[in-house]
């Protein structure tokens, strides 16, 4: 993102299109970073004739957002370590008793704050106006704090996989493409739970202000990447779930392995029991105050 | 006085049983700490290690059958944990334990020490080695792990029980492989390969002629020219890349529109000057050095038998200063070919290096590509240097002078 503002400061905006999350397509778009969409003119309709924006639906987080996939944080464990009762509960990160162990975890609140007040005995419901309190967001600290000794924090996904292969940690949160990679692509023993996973969305912005040649060339591309087929066809190489409601029934098989990806998505039926999806809205309000309490926390 | 030496033997109860049994109860605590009962270890050790020695002092084996034996037997007792990997740390300790207790026991730690030397003073001159030995060891140790770690089977950096075990199926080189066939690291180190060896010719010219000129001594504020010159070395390495992204950003519209090249093509000419400015202190600092001890009445000599200045720079101080050039180029090429921060600035992704797609990786997807990489790296450049450091040696004989 900085290196975008400062592109375009310097005028002189050497990328076309820019991968980005969900939140900072509304960071960036608010900024006039990013340029604004109108979805259904530019990219195409779903096969049955419905509109983009409405095959979209609730994963277009901002006017500067074209979304391509949805993609989840949540836990995974050594099976090795965790005896006969692998855990089937997202609580079981809290319990130290049944689970000894180190545990991984993001060192930003999101996902952490929310998990610690369900396991607290908040009703999922009101999660989000706990935490929009003072002593909420103190109550799930305090929860945290009952595990602070045993957390290592993790800054870049890619380190849960390879704590988990290691055996330095029991369980640990991590993006679930990367989990399903290490179970299914490098055999690894792990196992992993669709228990309150969070999910978030990932796609595209294009850079305000790109020459009209330039510009042309990008729009061309996005409305073939993020038509129905080909969001349906990006899940044979990563179980990351299409942002389209008309891709899901087009899911194959895995590229290489062979094998279905559909039970590997987040937005299966039986994975999404209980899910979280983040909630932008709220997070645009109260990211600076949590993530200070958060940090603070953090460096006592 | 050799044979004096030989037959000096320090005192075998009080000297070497007791230091002998404490080396010996080291390696049991690490080996014990690994079975979870550090102690027990310690005290197993140190009683293995007081008989070892008091078989070695008393016993009349020759050198050889005694350290042989050392190992064999604790290279089976390696084998009873049922593992090649036991094995390997049971040879290995028995020849550091044997070899130690015979350089206690024929008082071979004062081999290399005068005979005039005190207790104290031999205790100081063995401790400066065994310093010295250890600075090497953890320059150098660290690097052996990541090679070891290249050649893993699987996809994480975990050293797996096979290979712990020396399993072929726990080895392959198909990181390597990887890195040799894939686009996505053979593109970076074609860029690199485009990238350094220019900004090197561009620093070292430049920087040899500044330091050349800095040396003469008329020049007028050569303190303040050669402290601004060998600024980017010494400012923070961000700060220097924000400051050339916003100079070479507008640099390169200009160059782009009025002169109709290619984004790509004035992508690499910003990229290959910003890592020049970044090699000239190098070069500055070297050349300078070497023009320290550089006869100025050779070019006056020079001068005196009808050559121009040009024939002289390229006759006669070109040569002498020569070790200095070369020695500033390859820091400046070193500079250019590990350096990420600049050329992820300046840069675009048609101008990732190898040290770019390396850092990427390394936050991306841990994978045991980035160790081949940089396997292949450091052998590069062990064999850059050592040929570098012969032919620097070839030159000099052939000139008559003495190495170093």
């Amino acid at each position: 993102m900085a290196k975008l503002r400062a592109m375009n400061e310097a005028g002189n905006i050497t990328w076309d299109l820019v991968d980005v999350e969900g939140a900072d397509s509304i960071r960036l778009c608010d900024e006039g970073l990013a340029m604004e969409i109108d979805h259904d003119s530019m990219l195409a309709a779903a096969p049955d004739g419905t509109s983009a924006s409405d095959d979209f639906g609730d994963s277009i987080v901002s006017d500067c957002f074209i979304p391509q996939i949805v993609f989840s944080t949540t836990v995974g464990y050594r099976l090795d370590m965790v005896g006969d009762t692998p855990p089937t509960s997202i609580c079981s990160l809290f319990d130290l008793d049944a689970y000894p162990g180190k545990r991984a975890l993001n060192k930003r609140p999101l996902a952490n704050v929310e998990w610690a007040l369900l396991c607290d005995g908040v009703p999922k419901d009101e999660i989000y106006d706990v935490l929009a309190t003072s002593e909420g967001q103190d109550r799930a600290l305090a929860k945290l704090d009952t595990i602070k000794d045993s957390v290592i924090w993790w800054s870049a996904a890619a380190e849960t996989p390879q704590l988990l292969a290691d055996g330095e940690i029991v369980m640990g949160s991590t993006y679930n493409g990367r989990l399903f990679s290490a179970i299914a692509e490098q055999n690894q023993p792990i196992g992993m739970l669709w228990d309150a996973q969070m999910l978030d969305f990932d796609g595209w912005i294009v850079p305000a202000g790109l020459p009209e040649d330039r510009l042309a060339r990008v729009m061309d591309f996005l409305n073939f990447a993020t038509d129905t087929q080909r969001l349906a066809d990006q899940a044979a190489y990563i179980s990351y779930g299409p942002a389209r409601a008309s891709s899901a029934p087009l899911v194959g098989n895995h590229a290489e392995l062979g094998i279905p990806m559909a039970p590997h998505m987040p937005t299966d039926p039986a994975n999404a029991q209980n899910v979280f999806v983040t909630q932008y809205e709220f997070w645009a309000d109260y990211r600076d105050d949590i993530d200070a309490k958060f940090q603070a926390w953090l460096a006592k | 006085m050799a044979s004096t030496t030989q037959e000096f033997r320090p005192p075998f109860a009080t000297f070497t049983a007791p230091l002998s049994a404490l080396l010996a109860a080291l390696f049991g605590f690490v080996v014990g700490n690994a079975y979870g009962e550090p102690w027990i270890g310690f005290v197993m050790g140190g009683v293995l290690g007081a008989i070892i020695a008091f078989a070695i002092d008393k016993l009349p084996f020759g050198r050889t059958q005694s350290r042989l034996g050392t190992i064999v037997i604790l290279g089976l007792a390696g084998l009873m944990t049922g593992s090649a990997g036991g094995v390997v740390s049971g040879v290995l300790i028995g020849a550091v334990l044997s070899w130690f207790i015979y350089w206690l026991d024929r008082g071979e730690y004062r081999k290399n020490v005068p005979l005039y030397y005190t207790a104290g003073q031999t205790l100081w001159h063995n401790a400066f080695m065994l310093i010295c030995g250890l600075i090497f060891f953890f320059l150098i140790a660290p690097l052996l792990p990541v090679m070891w770690l290249s050649f893993n089977a699987q996809d994480f950096f975990t050293f797996t029980p096979e290979m712990l075990n020396f399993e072929a199926a726990g080895y392959s080189l198909k990181h390597y492989r990887n890195f040799l066939t894939t686009e996505e690291w053979m593109i970076p180190l074609k860029n690199s390969l485009i990238i350094a060896p220019i900004a090197t010719v561009i620093s070292v010219s430049l920087g040899t002629l500044a330091a050349i000129g800095l040396s003469q001594s008329h020049v007028p504020a050569r303190r303040a020219i050669m402290a601004i010159l060998i600024s980017p070395m010494i400012v923070p390495l961000i700060i220097s890349a924000t400051g050339m992204f916003f100079f070479y950003a507008p640099l390169g519209n200009w160059i782009e529109l009025n002169l109709g090249l290619s984004q790509t093509f004035v992508g690499y000419v910003k990229v290959i000057l910003a890592h020049a400015v970044l090699g000239v202190p190098f070069v500055i600092i070297t050349v300078t050095a070497t023009l320290v001890g550089f006869d100025n009445s050779l070019t006056r000599a020079a001068a005196n038998m009808g050559a121009n200045p040009v024939t002289t720079f390229f006759r006669v101080q070109m040569p002498l200063i020569l070790p200095g050039v070369i020695s500033g180029g390859l820091f400046a090429f070193i500079t250019s070919f590990d350096e990420v921060v600049v050329v992820l600035f300046v840069g675009s992704a048609r101008q990732q290096t190898l040290p770019w797609q390396m850092f990427t990786g390394l936050r991306e997807q841990i994978s045991p590509t980035i160790l081949a990489a940089a396997t292949i790296l450091v052998v590069i450049s062990i064999m850059l240097l050592t040929t570098v450091e012969l032919l620097r040696r070839r030159s000099e004989r052939l000139r008559g002078m003495s190495p170093g």
